[in-house]
Order: structure tokens, then C-alpha cells, then sequence
């Protein structure tokens, strides 16, 4: 048998879950959420809007493919969705000691050694879902036989978008035109994604004022944690609003820009994190699968009368996006840059785009 | 699922549609699944349903499923007498398969659709043309730059060698508009080339040519479009088997497990772009080959239609593709369906798996002579199994498990002879898997066997985890020593009972249940127990009241709360479709659960099989998705606690184990295991049948040659003789001479002590009978005596049989309902039994009795009208049944019921038939006459009216059999046919007054005509080929003829009294005078 580590996750309300533990033996906390996507370990891992966050695959079999490896292209990762694991911790039903891939240069239980992030497995993912669909998404620790135990954390009480957020000004890509892109924890796939379309990509700080510099369209970026925590963020784009250039946000994104317009947003009990969301276009026929990694949403009544959602949840009725009824404004909730996930919405850029 | 909001769609008031016919490979019990869900989404509309269907045995021939039946073959010819007669206003194509998409593009191509105004509902056939026209495909998806297999469709065989020389060996050869890759293989050379084209020009005008790509992952993707434009993919699933091994042939496993996910979107969104051009509306599935070192592709086909594949992506998601594409096709969209299984979520979702589920196939090779064992481009499965687990090797074990061929999973198997483990890695047969085993045994790595397999080293890896566990078992001798971690690891990795046992016990083991009886005490005392979990499609995201449940030891919790209030009534299913043991069991199965919910019981079913409507969770109140092993079943009923469990509507695997559920003291249901018990072995069901009276052919059980010799000296020749421990009735053959004797045994068998040898005397020209019935407390309730039309000798599933019977004497009915009477009494008969007799001159013989439903009860439950599963499960819940008023000699019609072989797939066996089955499906028609029924079940299993002016080639085995023939000899003369005959037939006809053209055997190839050149040249419209005996010169020249017939698609008959019936049948009554009446009409 493989000589593995006692590990068990304690929930905040005293559950424990008992398993073993891969990649790097340490104890560590966070807020547990889980995720049903089948594929797409180091985009999640690297999503900076895991920050904090202990991440549960409910899809049992993790580490297939390996990893690939750290490469940067054009500035940015050319496969992972930032420069470094963001989730505190990964937890699966069973871990592949074997990968096989032709990208992958490591496995993913060396990947998180080197990055110091702990992995269990062993758990009963789906009994730990359910449980956290009844209860809500809790605060949880990871306890590392040997490493001895640590206190809860709570990242909702952390700016945590400050804590992701680059630290200066960045410029990707060449174009005739600018974007400025508010990086509140950006997907470096929403950098290729505009880039590819030959804009300039202005890249500045959470809460730099871009209100300063020139630019054609303002794109809101993803990012972790609690939208009321963003308020330098909201005061920006409000005053963007003003210069009636176009306005497009993604996640946090929709999150600020709701707020930035006046409505607000709450905490849903279990967030939406999977590939499988379904989202309808406000008024069509039109229907997406998109890929999802939220806790909060937009409340749709408090969109003031100038709004209106642009898409809607097609599971439990939640706001996906919004937009302005006569200006160049709108966002939505879901991932159109995918990565990982289904690619079916990446027309929402070039909607962007065009609008230049 | 149901509806929130319509959309305006016009709903037809009338809809036509076509099943798929016969089981057959390529085709089996998927399309009845499908076509059901189809019909209940019809029904939910409130639809009239009209279904075209001949495969009696099937759930959506059944009453209440579809409005009106016809049991008619599913041919252009009849679909537009029934469209001429019913006038439907819309009809589906996209449920019956490959039979029933080429019926629609007939009847579409001819005008007949629009003729009578029937709209095609769903993906229209100018896309389904697209999709099966090689030639049309390629350009079609050229239009958006995505890449196929290029190809040359060629007409000939010179153009194929010259395509091919152009592309480089090797290459494979595909037959155009074919099911299941019929006529498709690879050639490495132009010899090989030649042979396969010519072969496959004679199935289909057009044959394609293209560069092989050997090696690469072969993936799926299952999408569904609504007329709006919206698009998911339900599920993609990975082949184990790397391309060159047909999807059917292969080890399927959903979701991919190789697939990055950049990968898994690369083609998901090639898929969506693909169906969005080509304009499906409903369900297609999208098949790649996948470079596995790069990002390259080839899409290697786009099914139209629901499929094998389709049917197992609803069963491994849950989510009912057939009854969503049916909806579609009526014009809703996918936003206006709920997910049936959340019930209040989307249909517009792509589930999200929280488990992992690996299909096998199942093979049975071994029942046919001459077939090759190798797999490949073709596809020679009969059946299939799903197995689901919370890891891979979990998965895969129990699906090694659920197939049925005596293996306990990967490892701890029967040791295995492979001479060549390179060259059986290399070029895999049925047997793989287990090679693979056997070579990691022997020290072979995970690169070794990928280099020589092809096979994706994580799958690889995972089955070494497999075999690394077993040798660390090993290394221990006793449960005490045993560390508990290890034995959950096992568990967790899917290993049985017994497998542990074997792996620990070694040679130790004497008797197989005690030590794996061992072993689960133990696990158990130690809390080692699996866990229910369910299967929700959206890995728990969602709250749901699904009773979609599987086992599993990779987790801690149950996901259902127990009651424990003894209400469940437990049935169990048949596994596997195989030979002898297919969809009619399916019928039975559900049946029986749709009176357990009738009478207010839950209705819980365990079963395996992605094939077949009983493991659709919307049919039983429970549904487990899981093994039927002892180990499995106990496991579920500890959980379950029911008020009692069927065993005796799923054939023999639910049969097998009654003894040892009626040891645990599980309570059985009808019939008790001890009165099965009496009835399965041979030797006190012989002794019972002497005690009552009742006689039998004289057998014995023998351990050498000599006594053999013996025994026959005293019964005489033929005999039949059956060795020991070989599965349902595999390799038992007819004898009718010592050189015959001594050739079967020692090929076939080794006699010794240890594998005794039963021998039979053997009836010759006897008629077999069959009783199926249903007794309370020992008492005939309502029975169903039918015979055979050919004579005993030919395998009862194999046999055409008719019912009521119509030739036998009232003096023989009365005997048989005496001795069964008698039967039921001595064995206490409470439930479903069947008894096969021989008759002969009035005397009768009881050849066997199986206490359990058989293979016709639905056949003559459904042409008595009268429900025999509906009788005897409200037998076993212990309700008083009446005795219908009805009997058999009111009906004014006739039902027949016939075979469908699948030997024009199984490349090499001999298409002979014999006292082992060997047939794949069966059809059921009903008549006013003989004539009638005979001829409309005739059609539908495949079979041609020659043409007028063709030739018939005759060659009627010994002179009883061509005496049998000789009236059917002169109606074909009289009727116009040029008779060719072979040497000794010649003589008889050409003395009977017959005029014939003498014809030579392939071992004679300097005498002309040669009858093979017929053939050939396709002189020739039917083959009559009745083989004499077992000598060396008659199975290969007899054999070469048979052979050819089914190469060249030359409808073939190979018994004298069925040819016959079938001649007789078409040169009295002509096509159009067969009436088109639905079964209700009757």
C-alpha cells in the first residue's frame, strides 16, 4: 500500500471527514466550495477568484492528465489562469498517482509540493457536497497528521481583491484601440481573449483610477470574496459611466458594475461553481451552457429602471448579467472566457469589441 | 419530464414509428429503450402512436406503450401499406436504428412522404443524408473547415486499389449506409483489399477507402439541438481501445478520463459547430479520432439518429436523450423541458458525473464454428454491460464481473493459456483484457503493453493499481493477518469476495461460497460495507428524489434513508444481452415490476444492462444499477430488507442463485429454491420424472470413452452430447456416428473423472413442443402449448416456432398438459415455468424444465393476448388468480415466431444451425394462416421473396430431408424459378420430374457450372443448403456455399422443414396479399 499521511477536513460546524493527504503535507483553512466540473484542475487552481478557498471536486477521480507546464506567452501564462495556485487546498474522492498526457511535464501532487498547496483524498466528495449544499458553504480547515492543527479562516472578511490584484500598471498586446482592464484577480484568459482581437490591453490595479488615462472601453475583470468589499472598484466605474464609452465585466465584474449602477448583491447559500451552468438571454430564445465560479449575485429587483438583466439563470432564476437599456454598458456572471469550461459564450468579446 | 411552457408548436395528432426489427449486432435492445422513451413522450402529448415494429418481445410492443401495433417487418414496402392505412401525419426515424433511418431515406427518396403528407419529425432527411452519404459528410463538413477522414468512395474494385495506392497502406475499408460497421476492416495489403471490397460491394452500391489512424483515442461526444439553435452535449465518453476497434467492440468509459480540458472543449465545441451545419433537430452523436500527442483530429462519423452510444450516455448521465430528442422533434426547445430527474431544474444542462462508468462488451464467440477471434473495425458483440463506480478500478472490475463469462474482475481469474502475450496484445480478441492481466502478472510495465496495445497509459496504470493490490493480498494467508486498510483498498478497487478469498485462500479453497462467505463476515464485523449513492446528474449541486442508485465502497455515507418497512418487492434482472438470453427477459422483467407497483408494493429492480428499458429509472420505484452476483445482491437486500424478491423473470443468472439466497434466507418469491433446484439438476430431475411417471430420453453422465461406448451401444446412434462446465449449453453437439463422436470429443471436450460427459439419446425426426405456463400451489393457472416447425435438433431459441400449434394432434396436446399438470404438481410450481417436449407418434418426452420465464413468453402473451409475467407475479405476491376464459383453440389466427442470425457479421463462423443457439434476436408475426405468419416473419428477420426468373440453388442433405422438400421443389418449379441443384438433390429432382440445372460442390472446381460461380454472378435468389452430417467434406463444401451465401447477402435456409414452410408460404400467397392488420385487429 502507498505510505500516505492521515489527513481529515473539520468544518466549521465540527464535522470531520477522514482521508489521506497529497501534494504538500501541511495543515491549512479557508472557505470550502465545491465544484462539479469533470476537467479543469490547474485553471481552477489558478483562478485567483479561489482565494482563500478550499476546493472540493465532485467529480472523484483527480490528477489524470497531469499538469502542464509553467510557460509564459505574450505575458501571461500560456496554460494556467494565473501565476500561482489561489485555492488554499484541493480535496477528491480518489487522486491518480499516474497521469498521462503529452502537455503535462509534472503531476499535480508535485505541482502543489512546490506551490505548498495541500491536496486530500479519500474523502466522500459527494456526501461532503450534500453537505454543503444543506448547510451552506462554511469555513473548514484541513489537518494534516504530523503537522498539527490550525485555527478556522474566514477570506470573506479579507479585501481580498486587493490581495490578488496586480500591483501596477501592465500593457498586453497591440492594437488600435485601448481597453482598460480593472484586474480585481483577472483570468489571464480574459487577457488572451481581448488581445486576440487586436486591442490594446491596458491592465491597472483594483483600485487605480483609470479615469486619469485615455482609453476606448473599460472591462471589469473576475476576482474572489465579497463585492462590498470592492468599493474603490465601484466608485471608478461609476465615474466611467459618466463618459458613456462602453463598459464590459465578467463575475466580480457584473458584481461592480451592478453596484456601480445602484443595485446590490447577496451571498448565495452555495454559490455556482461548474461547467454546466445554463443562462437564457433576457427576452430570446437563446440559451448557453457556461462555466460558473461564484458566491455572490446581483439581485435583479434593485437593478434601477435605466438596467435590466441581459441573462438570467435558467436553474434557479439567479441575475447572469446585465445591461444598460440605452448605453454601451453591460457584464455578466458567468465566465465567457471559459478556461476552464465550455467555450460557448467568447462571442460576448467581440459584442465588447464591436462597441469600440 | 414535463412541460413549463409551450412554444407554439403544431403537435401532429398522429405519428408513425419505426422500430428497429429483430435484435441483431449492431443493433440490439438500445432502440427499444429509445423507441419507448419516443413513444411515452408521444403519449405524454397526447398523441395517437402508431409503431411498426415485428420484435414481439419487446417493451414497446407491449400494450398501453404504443396505440396501435404492427407487427410487420420495417421495409419501404410495408411502412407505406401502414402510412397508406393509418395516414399519420408526422413520423419518426430516429429511434429504430439504422433499420429504420434507411426505411425513412427510402421512403422519403420515393416520394411516399409526401405522397400521403407525412412530416418527418426531428432532424430532417437531407441531414441524414448528409451525415451517411460518406462522399455528401465530407464536403459537408468541409463547408466549415473541419477535418474528416479523407476518403475515396469507390465503386468497384479497381478503383479501391488504386484509392488506396494513392493513400498508403494500410488503410480501412468501410461500406456505406451500413449498421454497425457491416463490411468495414482494415487491410495492411492489396490482397486483403480485394477480398474485403468485394465482400462489402455486395451489401452496399458504395465503399469507402481511407488512411487508417491506428493508435489514436478514439472520443464521443452525445449532442442534442432544439430548432432554436440551442446546443448541449450531454456526455463524451473515451474508447479504452484506441481507434481501430469498432466503438461496439470497445470498453467505453464516460466521461473521458484522458482528456485535458482544453482538450474536452476543443472538441465539445467542434461537436456543437458540427450539428448546428448539419441542422440536426433531436439527438446525433459527433465520433472522433484524437491524436494522442497533439491537438489534431479527424471527425470520424455524425450519427443522425439515437444510437448504442446514446442509449448508454442516458443511462450513465440520466439523462433520457431519446425522450428529449422526441420532444424536440415535435417542436419544443430545450428551455421549455425540466431535467427529469431534479424535476425542477433545466433540460438544458449538460450533467455533471460523480462517478466514473465503464461499458464492456459482452461476446459469445465461442457458440459459432469458423468465427475469428480477433476484434477489430467491425463489430461482433451481442451485448453489453455498464458498470459504475467511484473509481476506475472499481468500475472496471465489476463490469468484468457483469459480463458474464465466469470472471471474478481483473485479477484472481482461472489461470489463462496465452502461447504469445506480445502477439495477443498486439492483436487484441475478445479476450484482452485478460491478457493484459495476465502479461502485468508475468512483469510486463504499463509501457511494454501500451506500446504493443495502444492504449492510453492512464487506463493502463490504473489496472496495474489493480494488480498491485492483488499481490500485496497475497502475501498474506489468513483474514487475521490481513491489515484492515488493505482489505477497504481492495474493496475500494472493486474487488468481490471472492476475489479476496482466492488471493489470501490460495489452493486452499474447497468450496468457492464458503471461503468468499468467509471473507464478507470478516469485512463485515469490520464495518467494511459499500454505501447507496445516487445518480442525480448534477454530482449533488441539486437537491433530488432520484431512484437511480449504485453501490459503492468509495464513500461513507448512504444517499437514501431506509425505511425498513418490508414493502419492497426486489425483482431481478437478466444482465447482459447474450445468446439465449436477450430482450424477451427485459419484457418479463418489467412486467413483473409493473404489477408489483400495481398491487401497491415498491417496486425495486437491480440490473446492469444500458440496453434495456428496465434499467430506465422511470419503470421502478428503485433502481440499482449493479451486479447480480450473490456477493451484490445480498448487499443490496441487507440495505433493502424487502418483503420478498423475484427471481424468476430474468432467465438464468437470477435462476442461478436461488439456492444460495434461500440459504441466507432471503425470501424467494413463487416457486422455492429447493423445487428450482430439483428442476436444474439433471440428476434428481430425472429421478423425480421417473418417480411420476413421466418419460424422458434415455441419458447418462460418463467419465470415459469406454463407458460412452457403451451407452451407446445400448441407445444407439445419433446422440447428443453435452461436456461438463461449458456456459448454456456451449459446445454440446449431435453425433450420428463413432468418427463424428471421437472428432466432437476430442476437440471440444477432455473426458475425465473430473469433467464428466453427458450423453442423450437422440430423437430423430421427433417435433418439439413447448409448454409455457404459469401455476398456483402446484396448479396449471393458464398455459400456452406451442410447436416447433423444424424438428427437434435445432436449438429451441433458434427454432420458428408457431402458436396455437396447428399440426399437432389433439391426442398430444392432451398428454402434454397432463405431464405438465403432473410436473407442476410434484415440484409445487408457484410462478412462471416452461417445459420443452418431444413428440414422436403421440409418445412424449420431457427434454427439460426450467421453473422460470422463458424465452416465449412474451411471444404468446402477446398472441393469446393474455399477460403470463402479469399472472405469475400476482401469483408470487401470493393473490388469488382466476383461470382466464380464454384458450388457444378460439384464437382464428396463428403467431410465428422466428430467428434473427447475425452470421453475415461474425466473419468465418458457418451459418449452420444446430442443437447450441446461435441466433441473436427473434421476431413474432401474426397471420389468418401459416402461410401468412410464416411469411411476414420471414421478411422480417432478412429473408427475400426471389424474384421471378431467378434461380433457387438446392442442396437438400439426406433423402428424408429432400423427400421433405419435394413438394416445396415443385411449387418453385411451377412458380417460374430455375432450380440449381447439386449432384444428389439433382438425381432426386430429376427422378421426381423436376427440372433442375446440376450444379458443383467447391471440391469439385473442375466441373462446371460451379455452384459458387452462381453466386457470385448473382444468378441466384435463394439458397436452400440443408447440411447431411458432420463429415469432414460436407462441412467444407456445404460450408463454402453457406459461407458465400452470407457474404453475398443471398438469403440462405439450412433446414429442410422451415425452407419448406417458407417456400410454400411465398409461392401460395403473393406480397400483396399479406394484410396489413394491427395487433389489436386481430
Amino acid at each position: 500500500m502507498r505510505d500516505t499521511k492521515k489527513a481529515s477536513l473539520v468544518l466549521e460546524d465540527g464535522t470531520i471527514f477522514e482521508g489521506k493527504s497529497f501534494g504538500y503535507a501541511a495543515s491549512t483553512a479557508g472557505e470550502v466550495v465545491f465544484n462539479t466540473a469533470m476537467t479543469g484542475y490547474p485553471e481552477s487552481l489558478t483562478d485567483p477568484s479561489y482565494e482563500g478557498q478550499i476546493l472540493v471536486t465532485t467529480y472523484p477521480i483527480l490528477g489524470n492528465y497531469g499538469v502542464p507546464p509553467r510557460r509564459e506567452k505574450d505575458d501571461v501564462s500560456e496554460y494556467y489562469e494565473s501565476d500561482h495556485i489561489h485555492a488554499k487546498a484541493i480535496i477528491a474522492q480518489d487522486y491518480s498517482w499516474d497521469h498521462s498526457h503529452w502537455q503535462a511535464d509534472r503531476s499535480l501532487a508535485e505541482w502543489l509540493k512546490e506551490e505548498k498547496i495541500p491536496g486530500i483524498y479519500g474523502i466522500d466528495t459527494r456526501a461532503l457536497t450534500k453537505h454543503l449544499r444543506e448547510h451552506g458553504s462554511m469555513l473548514g480547515k484541513i489537518v494534516v497528521d504530523g503537522c498539527g492543527d490550525i485555527p478556522l479562516y474566514d477570506p470573506n472578511t479579507e479585501n481580498l481583491v486587493a490581495k490578488v490584484s496586480c500591483r501596477g500598471v501592465e500593457v498586453h498586446g497591440e492594437g488600435p484601440r485601448t481597453v482598460v482592464l480593472v484586474d480585481c484577480g483577472v483570468k489571464h484568459n480574459i487577457i488572451r481573449c481581448l488581445t486576440r482581437r487586436g486591442v490594446k490591453v491596458v491592465r491597472v490595479p483594483w483600485d487605480y483610477d483609470f479615469n486619469s488615462i485615455p482609453y476606448d472601453g473599460l472591462f471589469i475583470s473576475n476576482g474572489p470574496g465579497n463585492p462590498d468589499m470592492v468599493d474603490a472598484t465601484v466608485a471608478n466605474i461609476r465615474k466611467a459611466m459618466d463618459s458613456g464609452k462602453p463598459i464590459c465585466g465578467i463575475c466580480m465584474g457584473n458584481q461592480l458594475l451592478a453596484r456601480a449602477a445602484g443595485a446590490s448583491t447577496y451571498k448565495l447559500p452555495y454559490g455556482h461553481r461548474s461547467h454546466n451552468q445554463p443562462v437564457r438571454r433576457a427576452g430570446t430564445q437563446k440559451c448557453y451552457i457556461t462555466s460558473q465560479n461564484h458566491g455572490f449575485a446581483v439581485d435583479d429587483t434593485t437593478l434601477p429602471d435605466d438596467w435590466e438583466p441581459l441573462f438570467i439563470n435558467m436553474n434557479d432564476g439567479t441575475n447572469e448579467g446585465i445591461r444598460h437599456k440605452s448605453k454601451p454598458f453591460f457584464s455578466a456572471q458567468f465566465h465567457p472566457e471559459a478556461s476552464s469550461g465550455p467555450k460557448d459564450t467568447e462571442f460576448l468579446f467581440d459584442e465588447f469589441i464591436n462597441m469600440l | 419530464m414535463s412541460i413549463i411552457q409551450n412554444t407554439q408548436a403544431v403537435l401532429p395528432h398522429k405519428v408513425l414509428l419505426l422500430g428497429s426489427g429483430a435484435l441483431k449486432i449492431g443493433e440490439a435492445g438500445e432502440f427499444d429503450y429509445s423507441g419507448s422513451q419516443a413513444l411515452k413522450a408521444m403519449k405524454e402529448e397526447g398523441i395517437h402512436t402508431v409503431l411498426i415494429n415485428p420484435n414481439i418481445a419487446t417493451v414497446q410492443t407491449s400494450e398501453g406503450i404504443a396505440d396501435t401495433i404492427y407487427f410487420l417487418p420495417v421495409t419501404p414496402y410495408f411502412v407505406e401499406k401502414v402510412i397508406e392505412k393509418e395516414r399519420p401525419d408526422g413520423i419518426l426515424l430516429a429511434f429504430g436504428g439504422q433499420t429504420a433511418l434507411n426505411c425513412g431515406v427510402e421512403l422519403q427518396q420515393s416520394g411516399v412522404l409526401e405522397k400521403y403528407g407525412v412530416k418527418v419529425l426531428g432532424t430532417p432527411v437531407q441531414a441524414i443524408m448528409d451525415t451517411e452519404d460518406r462522399e455528401l459528410f465530407v464536403k459537408k463538413l468541409d463547408q466549415i473547415n473541419v477535418k474528416t477522414i479523407k476518403s475515396e468512395a469507390v465503386g468497384s474494385v479497381a478503383d479501391a486499389i488504386k484509392a488506396a495506392s494513392e493513400l498508403g497502406y494500410p488503410v480501412i475499408v468501410r461500406a456505406a449506409y451500413a449498421l454497425g460497421g457491416l463490411g468495414s476492416g482494415f487491410c495492411d495489403n492489396e490482397r486483403e483489399l480485394v477480398e474485403l471490397v468485394e465482400k462489402a460491394l455486395s451489401f452496399a452500391p458504395q465503399v469507402l477507402v481511407e488512411k487508417s489512424l491506428k493508435g489514436w483515442k478514439e472520443v464521443e461526444y452525445e449532442v442534442v439541438r432544439d430548432r432554436f439553435d440551442n446546443c448541449i452535449t450531454v456526455c463524451n465518453m473515451e474508447n479504452f481501445d484506441p481507434l481501430g476497434i469498432h466503438t461496439g467492440e470497445s470498453i467505453v468509459v464516460a466521461p473521458s478520463q484522458t482528456l485535458s480540458n482544453e482538450d474536452y472543449h476543443y472538441l465539445r465545441k467542434l461537436a456543437i459547430k458540427i450539428v448546428r451545419h448539419i441542422g440536426i433537430v433531436g439527438e446525433c452523436n459527433v465520433q472522433y479520432a484524437f491524436d494522442p500527442s497533439s491537438m489534431d483530429y479527424r471527425v470520424i462519423e455524425v450519427n443522425a439518429r439515437l444510437s448504442r452510444s446514446s442509449a448508454l450516455a442516458s443511462k450513465a448521465t440520466g439523462y433520457p436523450l431519446a425522450f428529449v430528442a422526441a420532444k424536440l422533434g415535435l417542436g419544443y426547445g430545450l428551455f421549455d423541458l425540466k431535467n427529469s430527474v431534479t424535476k425542477v431544474t433545466s433540460a438544458f444542462f449538460e450533467p455533471a458525473l460523480d462517478y466514473v462508468v465503464v461499458k464492456i462488451p459482452r461476446w459469445d464467440l465461442g457458440k459459432f464454428h469458423g468465427v475469428k477471434r480477433e476484434i477489430g473495425s467491425s463489430m461482433k458483440s451481442v451485448g453489453e454491460v455498464m458498470a459504475i463506480g467511484r473509481t476506475f478500478e472499481e468500475a472496471i472490475q465489476k463490469g468484468l464481473r457483469m459480463i458474464g463469462q465466469g470472471m471474478h474482475g481483473f485479477v484472481e481469474n482461472k489461470e489463462l493459456t496465452i502461447p504469445d502475450i506480445d502477439k495477443s496484445l498486439h492483436e487484441p480478441t475478445d479476450n484482452r483484457i485478460f491478457v493484459i492481466s495476465k502479461a502485468m502478472r508475468k512483469g510486463y510495465t504499463v509501457d511494454q503493453i501500451h506500446d504493443l496495445t495502444k492504449i492510453d497509459r492512464w487506463f493502463l496504470y490504473k489496472l496495474h493499481n489493480i494488480v498491485a493490490t492483488a499481490d500485496e493480498l497475497e502475501t498474506f494467508d489468513s483474514l487475521d493477518r490481513l491489515p484492515l486498510n488493505l482489505l477497504r483498498q481492495a474493496k475500494e478497487q472493486g474487488f468481490s469476495d471472492f476475489q479476496i478469498a482466492r488471493a489470501i485462500f490460495k489452493s486452499n479453497i474447497t468450496s468457492n461460497v464458503e471461503a468468499s462467505n468467509r471473507v464478507r463476515t470478516f469485512r463485515k464485523q469490520a464495518g467494511i460495507v459499500p454505501v447507496v449513492k445516487q445518480i442525480d446528474t448534477l454530482g449533488a449541486e441539486y437537491p433530488a428524489q432520484t431512484n437511480y442508485l449504485y453501490l459503492t465502497y468509495n464513500g461513507n455515507e448512504d444517499d437514501v434513508k431506509y425505511l425498513h418497512d418490508h414493502r419492497s418487492i426486489v425483482v431481478l434482472g437478466s444482465g447482459a444481452y447474450r445468446i439465449g438470453s436477450s430482450v424477451e427477459f427485459d419484457w418479463c422483467s418489467v412486467n413483473a415490476l409493473m404489477t408489483v407497483k400495481r398491487e401497491g408494493w415498491r417496486s425495486v429492480m437491480i440490473n446492469y444492462n444500458p440496453e434495456t428499458v428496465s434499467t430506465d429509472y422511470d419503470m421502478c420505484d428503485r433502481l440499482y444499477f449493479d451486479e447480480l452476483t450473490y456477493e451484490r445482491v445480498m448487499d443490496i437486500l441487507e440495505l433493502e430488507q424487502p418483503h420478498g424478491v423475484i427471481l424468476s423473470v430474468g432467465g438464468q443468472i437470477p435462476n442461478n442463485l436461488a439456492t444460495r439466497l434461500d440459504d441466507a434466507g432471503v425470501p424467494i418469491l413463487g416457486t422455492s429454491a429447493t423445487s428450482i433446484d430439483n428442476a436444474e439438476d439433471r440428476h434428481k430431475f430425472s429421478a423425480m420424472l421417473d418417480r411420476i411417471g413421466v418419460d424422458q430420453p434415455r441419458w447418462r453422465e460418463l467419465t470415459s470413452f469406454a463407458d460412452i461406448e457403451e451407452f451407446i451401444d445400448e441407445v444407439g446412434f445419433p446422440v447428443l452430447v453435452r461436456p461438463s462446465y461449458v456456459l448454456s449449453g456451449a459446445a454440446m453437439n449431435v453425433c450420428s456416428n463413432n468418427e463424428e463422436l471421437q472428432r466432437f470429443l476430442r476437440l471440444a471436450a477432455n473426458v475425465s473423472q473430473e469433467h464428466p460427459v453427458v450423453v442423450t439419446e437422440f430423437i430423430q425426426f421427433a417435433k418439439e413442443i413447448e409448454m409455457d405456463a404459469v401455476a398456483q400451489n402446484g396448479e396449471i393457472k393458464v398455459y400456452a402449448i406451442s410447436e416447433h416447425i423444424e424438428f427437434a435438433g435445432v436449438h429451441s431459441g433458434d427454432a420458428t416456432i408457431q402458436f396455437p400449434p396447428q399440426k399437432l394432434y389433439v391426442e398430444t396436446i392432451r398428454r402434454i398438459k397432463k405431464v405438465s399438470q403432473k410436473i407442476a404438481k410434484a415440484l409445487n410450481i408457484s410462478g412462471p415455468f416452461n417445459i420443452q417436449f418431444l413428440a414422436k407418434n403421440n409418445d412424449i418426452k420431457v427434454i427439460e424444465c426450467n421453473l422460470r420465464a422463458s424465452r416465449s413468453f412474451p411471444f404468446v402473451s402477446k398472441v393469446l393476448k393474455l399477460n403470463f409475467i402479469d399472472i405469475a407475479t400476482r401469483v408470487m405476491l401470493g393473490l388469488e388468480t382466476e383461470k382466464p376464459h380464454k384458450n388457444a383453440f378460439d384464437l382464428d389466427y396463428v403467431g410465428i415466431k422466428a430467428s434473427q442470425f447475425s452470421f453475415s457479421r461474425l466473419q468465418g463462423a458457418d451459418p449452420v444451425l444446430g442443437v447450441d443457439m446461435s441466433s441473436t434476436g427473434e421476431v413474432g408475426c401474426i397471420g389468418t394462416d401459416t402461410d401468412e405468419a410464416i411469411l411476414k416473419s420471414m421478411l422480417s428477420v432478412g429473408l427475400r421473396i426471389p424474384s421471378k426468373g431467378k434461380g433457387v440453388l438446392l442442396s437438400t442433405g439426406t433423402p428424408k430431408q429432400k423427400a421433405d422438400m419435394l413438394d416445396a421443389a415443385h411449387e418453385l418449379n411451377n412458380n417460374g424459378y430455375k432450380l440449381y441443384a447439386t449432384g444428389g438433390t439433382h438425381r432426386f429432382l430429376t427422378d421426381n420430374g423436376i427440372p433442375a440445372v446440376k450444379v458443383y460442390w467447391p471440391s469439385q472446381p473442375d466441373m462446371q457450372p460451379q455452384a459458387l460461380d452462381l453466386l457470385h454472378h448473382k444468378e441466384v435468389d435463394l439458397v436452400v443448403n440443408v447440411p447431411k452430417n458432420l463429415s469432414e467434406t460436407e462441412l467444407t463444401n456445404g460450408y463454402r456455399i453457406r459461407r458465400a451465401a452470407i457474404d453475398l447477402n443471398i438469403p440462405l435456409l439450412t433446414n429442410a422443414r422451415l425452407a419448406s414452410s417458407f417456400i410454400d408460404a411465398f409461392t401460395r400467397l403473393p406480397l400483396d396479399g399479406i394484410e396489413i392488420r394491427s395487433w389489436n385487429e386481430y
